[in-house]
């Protein structure tokens, strides 16, 4: 009867492989994301014309059809879509990143006190979370560019200001079912401190949930700062971006239709891995987000 | 005298694709239920019971499990229907009271508008309005729910356990399916609870002449309620037997075992229950499945065990009852 | 008998429910409502209830979960329901200890076998070095019976009554004195429990623990407790040795719970007192029965029961309850009042 797995690394990784190949979807996204990230962390060595990242012209080469050497084309001054749409990445990722880098930890942390510490707390930071998630994210974002200058840091500055609530509700939920959870009592029963009973027992029972909406959030992250790219909120040209990108050559459309078509079927590809991911993130870990 | 048979498995066989191997679950079932018959399945948690009740209602759907083996109802071949008509048994024909009430009502609409939903799939066509209003109110009455009117009202929260338990058997009977399998009805519940549910469902199936078929780990509920039991182990049936027999001469060494297991309320100590636990479904043990965990395994063991008739409507698959003469067991 | 370890004296545990904006008070739901029992050292006290008994709020206020509403916990010569201590000291945390019922939640999923029983072992300052901590876990292991080799596992490797097993474990760590055992076998398959009942017990003897008893399995009940309390609505209805509980019970809901027990024999069929049609369902807490809060399934209410409480009363000392049906239950301005 004593016989335990008791090397469970491997062992955990076999099941948790299982359990996400099972949904074919989620490999496509896997494979979509990584393609994305090895293609934008290699970008200068995998793009034929690194130099049009930035500002570049090339008159005689202006608006051509997709062909050799311009897969996708390019733009009304000659630069290569398909080096431009990788560049674009590396700024959409940018931006994914670092908002949730800012958002997450700090709605987490809120979340985690207010699921906690019932009482005035939970009331304070649960109504602030609220009025945040009662505007629109977009409008909100809008608001806080108007007031600030139009560039990449503010876009970053006004989409992480409004995604931190999502997982304050997330976790706040999470923690209000988990702190009855008989590990939780027994820990506090023994006297254990507050500290090591949020970030020990709790939190790491949360993390499933919040790397799943954190996968999703990544397509939704992306999908605003080209909202905002798109409206001239965002990133500023030269700086290629993939919402600046469609905006620009929706002026010549439907003639040098590919100069936004492709920039845009780029943002729908990025979204889609990263949504079919979180999805197969989500079966594999069991949660809702 | 056994009944014209109902529901009759034929060596079932289930298998599940997981990412260790092949889980062999469900190693030749046998089991009939005959009409007008309560009939118990008992087990412990792994055994199956579950597994089997799940194949009944075609539950159990390539790819990951692989199902072999014959299931009749009523004269049909339940897996080797389509789907579409086995749609049409399933909750008409057989329908289900499931354990956990709370999980079994959608929390978002009434008691009425789910019972309607259900009298509306009526095999014999949908009622009228009024004519399903009215046989609503009378199931509830049946169920000694009182004040029906506002039962149907009510959302499921705002009813007790027990009454959300008396809903279910509601549902599960106004269709007067031939069958109706149970989930452990009532084990969620206090035992005063659970107690009135198991007389109220005695009393109703025997008024209908409906057959049960019975799925619970509980040995009291299971002798309270049925007619005839078949005890599960490992995937499959160790003995069956009428219900008294049973509970008075055990057979199969894992019968005894459970049997034993059972605290008395004469107070002589907690008894140890039984060394071992169920096997390891992707390496089950060849032969009987029990042996490693029985005091009485003996080289034959090695082999698949006999299927022994013991006394009337007595069997067991066990090798010690097999030509010989019984040994006397402890 | 022996100074109790344990004294509990008209405990009380209400918890205000509030509603709408203001969050102001609209009712109270009454828990534990007055409750007094004592626990002798080494022995085991059963407390039988259906769900809304009030039975699992005792247990969480005597473990220092809740904070008492009023009445006192005596442990040791502290009262430990003190409302101004707002902490226990450390020395009563080790020395009051529980185990859950369900091994699935009582072990954190996410942490190793080692982890999980570090945690007491590090809060009380038991062991100081890491390879004391290991040698100290390989002990406690050894304790419930299972190899050293289990603390690297993760709670999903084992099964329910090895996952029980961890969780006494756990329990044991600070050496406490008391236990609370809140249905500590009920998710279990009854051929596994009787293997984690024998080494409670067993336990109970070599560490002189003193065990609560939480369970609704009344046949596990008499084979297990040396005394048992039937609890309803927060309340004690009757209090008694085992043997004298369930071969004489005196108080209608405890012979109502009693014959209610699916049994497996016949010869246990004659065990259970006269059967007792079982009727209605606890009311809720929050909407508590004037008088006797049984009276309204009491197959033996009459006149008095709607419009009074019964206080607890004992014939011979030992076994209480507390019903209109019984001399010393009424009480006694009442019934002079009934006389005259």
């Amino acid at each position: 009867m004593n016989a335990v797995a008791v090397a469970p690394a491997r062992e955990h990784l076999r099941r948790t492989w299982y359990a996400f190949s099972r949904n074919g979807g989620s490999v496509v996204g896997l494979g979509i994301v990584v393609a994305i990230v090895l293609l934008t962390t290699f970008a200068p060595w995998l793009t034929p014309f690194p130099r049009h990242a930035r500002a570049f012209t090339d008159f005689e080469h202006a608006g051509l059809p997709p062909g050799r050497p311009y897969a996708l084309g390019t733009d009304t001054i000659g630069r290569d879509i398909f080096t431009r749409v990788v560049f674009g990445y590396r700024f959409s990722l940018l931006l994914g990143v670092v908002v949730l880098t800012a958002a997450v930890p700090t709605g987490v942390l809120l979340g985690l006190l207010a699921g906690y510490y019932r009482g005035w707390p939970e009331t304070v930071i649960m109504r602030i979370t609220d009025i945040f998630l009662s505007i629109p994210p977009l409008a909100l974002a809008l608001a806080i560019m108007a007031v600030l200058q139009p560039n990449l840091q503010n876009a970053m500055l006004a989409v992480s200001a409004m995604w931190w609530p999502w997982y304050t509700r997330l976790v706040y939920g999470l923690v209000s079912s988990l702190r009855t959870e008989g590990y939780v009592q027994a820990a506090q029963i023994v006297g254990a401190s507050p500290a090591h009973i949020l970030l020990r027992e709790i939190l790491p029972n949360c993390l499933p949930a919040v790397l799943t909406k954190m996968t999703l959030d990544m397509a939704f992250v992306i999908l605003i700062g080209s909202s905002l790219s798109f409206l001239g909120l965002g990133v500023q040209p030269p700086d290629p971006d993939l919402g600046t990108m469609v905006a620009d050559g929706a002026k010549y459309m439907p003639d040098l239709w590919w100069i936004s078509v492709f920039p845009g079927l780029a943002i729908l590809v990025v979204v889609l891995g990263f949504s079919l991911l979180g999805d197969g993130l989500r079966d594999v870990f069991g949660v809702e987000v | 005298m056994t009944p014209e048979p109902l529901l009759q498995i034929r060596d079932l066989h289930a298998s599940f694709v997981s990412y260790r191997g092949l889980a062999r679950v469900l190693n030749g079932v046998n089991l009939t239920v005959g009409r007008g018959e309560k009939v118990g399945l008992v087990g412990e948690t792994g055994c199956g019971k579950s597994l089997t009740m799940r194949a009944v209602l075609g539950l159990l759907q390539p790819p990951r499990a692989r199902v072999r083996g014959e299931i009749w109802f009523a004269g049909r071949n339940l897996l080797a229907l389509p789907s579409r008509e086995l749609e049409q048994i399933r909750g008409r024909e057989i329908a289900m009271i499931f354990q956990d009430p709370m999980a079994a009502l959608n929390p978002v609409f009434t008691i009425g508008d789910q019972l309607l939903d259900v009298i509306a799939r009526h095999p014999k066509g949908r009622p009228s309005a009024t004519e399903a209003w009215e046989r609503a109110l009378a199931i509830l009455r049946e169920v000694a729910l009182s004040d029906p009117e506002r039962v149907m009202r009510a959302y499921p929260v705002q009813l007790s356990g027990g009454m959300r338990q008396r809903v279910l058997i509601a549902m599960a009977l106004v269709n007067e399916p031939a069958l109706v399998i149970a989930d452990e009805p009532g084990t969620a519940l206090d035992v005063t609870i659970q107690e009135q549910i198991l007389l109220l469902m005695r009393s109703l199936v025997d008024a209908k002449g409906l057959s049960v078929l019975l799925i619970t780990h509980n040995l009291g509920v299971v002798r309270a309620l049925t007619d005839r039991v078949y005890v599960m182990y490992a995937g499959s049936i160790a003995e069956t037997a009428p219900t008294a027999d049973l509970f008075r001469t055990p057979k199969h060494p894992y019968t005894q075992g459970l049997l034993a297991s059972v605290p008395k309320l004469s107070g002589e100590g907690v008894p140890r229950g039984i060394e071992g636990m169920i096997p390891d479904y992707l390496a089950p043990p060849p032969g009987c499945r029990f042996a490693p965990r029985c005091p009485f395994a003996q080289p034959r063991c090695q082999q698949p065990p006999p299927w022994v008739t013991v006394d009337t409507d007595h069997q067991v698959a066990c090798v010690l009852y097999d030509a010989a003469p019984a040994p006397r067991l402890p | 008998m022996s100074e109790p370890l344990l004294r509990v004296d008209n405990l009380v545990k209400h918890f205000p429910i509030r509603a709408g904006f203001l969050m102001r008070q609209v009712g109270v739901v009454r828990a534990v409502d007055g409750v007094s029992f004592s626990l002798s050292p080494g022995e085991t006290f059963g407390l039988v209830g259906e769900s809304g008994s009030g039975k699992t709020t005792l247990a969480m206020t005597l473990l220092g979960g809740y904070r008492a509403t009023a009445g006192e916990i005596w442990f040791r010569g502290d009262n430990i329901a003190d409302p101004v201590a707002r902490r226990r000291r450390p020395a009563l945390t080790k020395e009051i200890q529980v185990v859950f019922q369900d091994p699935g939640s009582s072990l954190n999923p996410r942490r190793t076998v080692r982890q999980t029983l570090e945690v007491p072992l590090r809060v009380h300052r038991l062991v100081s070095t890491h390879g004391e901590a290991a040698r100290q876990i390989a002990r406690l292991l050894e304790t419930v019976e299972l190899p050293a080799e289990f603390m690297h596992a993760f709670p999903a490797a084992l099964s329910g009554g090895q996952k029980q097993r961890v969780a006494i474990a756990r329990a044991l760590a600070t050496e406490p004195s008391f236990i609370v055992l809140d249905e500590p076998t009920s998710a279990l398959d009854v051929s596994v429990q009787g293997k984690i009942i024998a080494l409670l017990l067993d336990l109970q003897r070599r560490l002189n623990l003193t065990y609560l008893f939480i369970t609704h399995d009344l046949s596990l009940m008499r084979n297990v407790a040396t005394r048992v309390a039937v609890m309803y609505l927060g309340k004690l209805a009757e209090l008694a040795d085992t043997a004298s509980l369930f071969g004489n019970p005196l108080h209608p809901y405890t012979r109502m719970l009693l014959s209610a027990i699916p049994v497996v024999s016949e010869a246990e069929e004659r065990l259970k007192p006269r059967w007792v049609v079982p009727r209605g369902e606890t009311p809720s807490p929050a909407r508590v029965p004037p008088g006797c809060s049984f009276h309204p399934r009491c197959p033996d209410a009459f006149a008095v029961c709607p419009r009074i409480d019964p206080v607890a009363a004992s014939a011979d000392g030992r076994h209480v309850v507390r019903c209109h049906l019984y001399p010393g239950c009424t009480p006694a301005e009442v019934a002079d009042a009934a006389r005259t």
